[in-house]
């Protein structure tokens, strides 16, 4: 009998320690609620439930439920749009056995309140400006008429020879995005490369292919070709069903593509954005029917299968430099500089941790002292505390 | 004028989004939540665009009688399948997704096959292509046919049969060599990318704006 | 040497059928093979099993029919473990296609542990916006889903009740043949800081390492072999672990195919 009765005092426990504060780095409307487990909630301890949580506008009032945390739960957000900023709350929990309900301690008052700076995103912040401010200074370095040197970037010096020989050859030219978006950074940047294509085959009057996945990338393509054409004095040459939508089917559009280069056998092709599974399909096909071809991705998973398959490819960040390289006016260099100098600080960075890392384990292992060991922790912890 | 616009919008949204990633006390919260749904809006309509585009491709290729101009009247009976299908289904069923709808029954009886024998065709590809371009032509290209012959054999469970040391040997190329390598890659590939946005709020970079 | 030449430069058309042939017959013969199991999964699964009864799990369906044979067997091994252990399940994604798809396991899985749909598991379909609607979802899922696939207002149901935002989630798992995965993490898990982990094809799965080495997501359950892993530890071998022999004999056979090539380049390289 006794220890069914030490059992049932176990289950009508209530939790302790509870809670209730605004909760930080939010926009308000929020109230955060913790405590620590009833005792009967341990161990994963199937008779328990879980937790109701119930709140008043005042200590004696009537007290409402909003919410429900499951067992084995510490924390309970009141993200409840009908939670006023400014207003007094108070809180209780009742503990939920499979024999009935504990009940908290009333706790309160506490009020919500919209943050003003998200000191989470502390780190963010400091390399944001950091990189910022490097870039604006190189920038304002180059206008001000320091030469800056960008080293040969050889897929991007293709261009001008792959749509001569396609010329030559008199077939036409193929331009892909593969799979992207028009949100996303890699489109714009290869929107410049794009834009130098259609020059040269204005200059030459060589046809450009450029199918599309995306609707919003295919008007922004669309717009490009024409202004390279007008701009070169050819915006004769411009079709606009050359640049036409196929699909947003991944493989559909892979199937697309593949046909229209078996119909049309294009002397050059040009794979610039990002692309997924069907990069290999495209870039084979690419190559059976003889195109000499140039691939641009930050797709790191993709890169070796270009490397493989293609006669030139960009790798990661070359695409985002392609605008500049193409482009050499001094803010486009300064901002290329500024990235640079980034990267090398960085770098200095990870090879400092490393080295620190590596001289804490050999410290303990040859004189059993855990000093550095212990500073190189808490730098790392102190990272991860963002 | 007609680009200055263009260029102090994109400067306002880009700017207004990275405040409010530091910012989250209202109007600032709001605001970006708001451009989300705003995004999320026009996406769905430039579908439009595309359809658009799609119909005038197709019909100028039969009017032309281009090479191939038969399968585009395989493209457009398609097209209208599904949109048939899709609006029975979704009056009948209140969502074309029920799974004993018409437009399921196409989906799962036409696309899905299509797409599987799509990605299928890879495994061919990715043989030939390994065939053709993994030769010890230098040393480290042998490196690279040696790792890639035993991540192969390490993710599959013959690895294991053949020596049980493959699978860790495999762990070991992916866990260390190879993600060495992509870390740098992934960290020029994004700060590249943080210095692209920062010449497109700023207006630096203007290519896209044609 | 007539032999030899014929290694260097065999017919692409030729490897195709043997790699055809070497796909097709261990399927037809039904071998089976040993799996060994990952830390990687091992961890995915225990991130799941460590959960308290009643948390809410967010699944997003980012592939279609391309990828179902490697990621289907993971979504369904997940919903099994998931309904086992009493989680509640929210399912979207971010392919209007491949939504359709996945919700075949979904019904199947349902009807088979006897989830009830609005208490255990809801369908809140597609919305296009793709970053956005991860983005928009850490203030308040409302605002992107305020009705379930079927149109139905997610207030009626009973397990959307206190569900607001991924404070109010407990894990989410990415099923994803893209870079969707990635997306959740930087996006997502970075912002919000909520548990993840990811189920991805196999040629997917080396960009998600560094991830799983910072602490970002709790695991990785990658490609056929993942699957096949994961459908051990559920304890329901089905279509991954019974096709693991298939890819084994493929990946040999490619191996094999390097070996010709290289003796053939090999030998022409002397001659010359």
């Amino acid at each position: 009998m006794l220890p069914l009765i030490a059992v049932l005092g176990l289950l009508t426990q209530p939790p302790v320690n509870v809670r209730a504060y605004d909760t930080p780095n939010d926009e308000g409307s929020s109230i955060t609620i913790t405590w620590e487990l009833s005792p009967a909630d341990s161990g994963g301890a199937s008779l328990f439930r879980g937790y109701e949580i119930y709140r008043s506008l005042s200590a004696t009032g009537d007290f409402r439920n909003v919410g429900f945390a499951p067992a084995g739960a510490t924390r309970f957000d009141d993200g409840n749009t009908d939670i006023q900023d400014g207003q007094e709350y108070f809180y209780r929990l009742k503990a939920l056995t499979a024999s009935g309900y504990e009940e908290s301690a009333v706790v309160g008052p506490v009020v919500s309140s919209a943050q003003w700076f998200n000191t989470r995103t502390v780190n963010v912040l400091v390399i944001t400006l950091f990189i910022s401010v490097l870039v604006i200074y190189y920038i304002r370095r180059a206008r001000a008429g320091e030469q800056l040197f960008v080293r040969k970037i050889a897929g991007l010096d293709a261009i001008d020879d792959a749509v001569g020989r396609s010329t030559e050859m008199g077939r036409p030219i193929l331009y892909s995005f593969g799979l992207s978006y028009l949100n996303e950074v890699w489109t714009l940047a290869s929107l410049s490369i794009l834009y130098r294509v259609a020059q040269k085959c204005a200059e030459y009057s060589t046809r450009l292919l450029v199918p599309h996945y995306d609707p919003l990338v295919m008007s922004a393509a669309q717009e490009t070709v024409k202004q390279a054409y007008a701009e070169t004095g050819r915006p004769d040459l411009y079709d606009e069903r050359d640049s036409p939508f196929l699909t947003a089917d991944q493989f559909g559009y892979a199937a697309g593509v593949d046909g229209i280069m078996m119909r049309e056998k294009p002397g050059a092709v040009f794979w610039q954005g990002y692309f997924y599974a069907e990069s290999l399909i495209l870039a084979e096909t690419g190559h059976s029917v003889g195109a000499i071809q140039i691939a641009g991705t930050t797709s790191v998973e993709q890169i070796p299968f270009f490397v493989a398959a293609c006669d030139y490819t960009l790798i990661g960040e070359e695409m985002y430099a392609a605008s500049c390289y193409l482009r050499p006016e001094p803010q486009m260099l300064g901002s290329l500089k500024g990235e640079d100098l980034t990267k090398a600080i960085i770098i200095i960075f990870l090879l400092c941790g490393a080295v620190l890392g590596t001289l804490g384990v050999l410290s303990n292992i040859f004189f059993d002292h855990d000093g550095l060991s212990i500073f190189f922790e808490n730098i790392v912890q102190w990272f991860n505390t963002f | 004028m007609k680009r200055d616009i263009p260029i102090i919008i994109t400067f306002l949204t880009g700017f207004l989004c990275v405040v409010a990633f530091f910012i989250p006390h209202p109007p600032l919260g709001d605001l970006q939540q708001r451009f989300l749904i705003w995004y999320a809006i026009v996406y769905g309509f430039t579908m439009v665009l595309g359809l658009d585009s799609l119909l005038k491709y197709n019909i100028k290729k039969i009017t032309q009688r281009k090479e191939g101009w038969q399968y585009s009247y395989v493209l457009l009976f398609g097209l209208a399948l599904v949109l048939v299908t899709g609006f029975q289904s979704w009056f009948k069923y209140g969502t074309p997704f029920e799974l004993r709808s018409s437009f399921m029954y196409s989906y799962i009886h036409i696309i899905v096959p299509l797409q599987a024998t799509m990605f299928a065709l890879l495994a061919f590809f990715i043989s030939s292509a390994a065939y053709r371009a993994f030769r010890a032509r230098t040393f480290e290209a042998t490196l690279l046919l040696v790792a890639a012959a035993i991540v192969m054999l390490g993710r599959v469970p013959i690895g294991k049969m053949i020596w049980s040391e493959i699978p860790v040997i495999s762990d070991w190329l992916l866990n260390i060599p190879q993600l060495a390598a992509k870390r740098g890659i992934q960290i020029g590939v994004y700060l590249g990318g943080v210095v692209m946005s920062l010449r497109i709020i700023l207006g630096i970079e203007r290519t896209y704006l044609t | 040497m007539k032999v030899l030449d014929w290694l260097a430069n065999i017919d692409r058309r030729l490897i195709f059928l043997a790699i055809g042939l070497a796909v097709a017959i261990p399927i037809i013969m039904k071998l089976r093979m040993p799996i060994r199991i990952s830390s990687e999964v091992r961890s995915a699964y225990e991130t799941i099993e460590n959960l308290p009864e009643g948390s809410v799990v967010l699944a997003s369906i980012d592939y279609d029919a391309t990828s179902a044979p490697e990621l289907t067997p993971m979504f369904r091994s997940f919903l099994r473990q998931c309904f086992r252990k009493k989680l509640k399940i929210i399912y979207t994604g971010h392919l209007a296609i491949g939504l359709p798809l996945a919700q075949f396991d979904l019904d199947m899985v349902t009807a088979e542990c006897g989830a009830v749909y609005g208490e255990d598991y809801i369908n809140l379909g597609y919305r296009p916006g793709y970053t956005a609607v991860m983005i928009g979802i850490g203030r308040e899922i409302r605002d992107f889903f305020a009705v379930d696939y079927k149109g139905v207002p997610v207030d009626s149901f009973p397990m959307m009740k206190d569900i607001h935002n991924y404070g109010d989630m407990a894990l989410i798992v990415d099923f994803a043949h893209g870079t969707a995965g990635e997306y959740w993490i930087q996006y997502v898990v970075s912002r919000f800081g909520v548990r993840m982990f990811s189920c991805v094809t196999g040629v997917m799965a080396p960009t998600l390492y560094p991830y799983l080495q910072a602490g970002q997501i709790t695991g990785i359950i990658g490609g056929l072999q993942g699957a096949a892993e994961y459908e051990m530890l559920v304890g329901n071998p089905e279509s991954a672990a019974f096709g693991m022999p298939a890819q084994s004999i493929a990946h040999l056979l490619i191996i094999a195919f390097i070996v010709f090539g290289n003796i053939g380049y090999f030998i022409s390289r002397r001659k010359k």
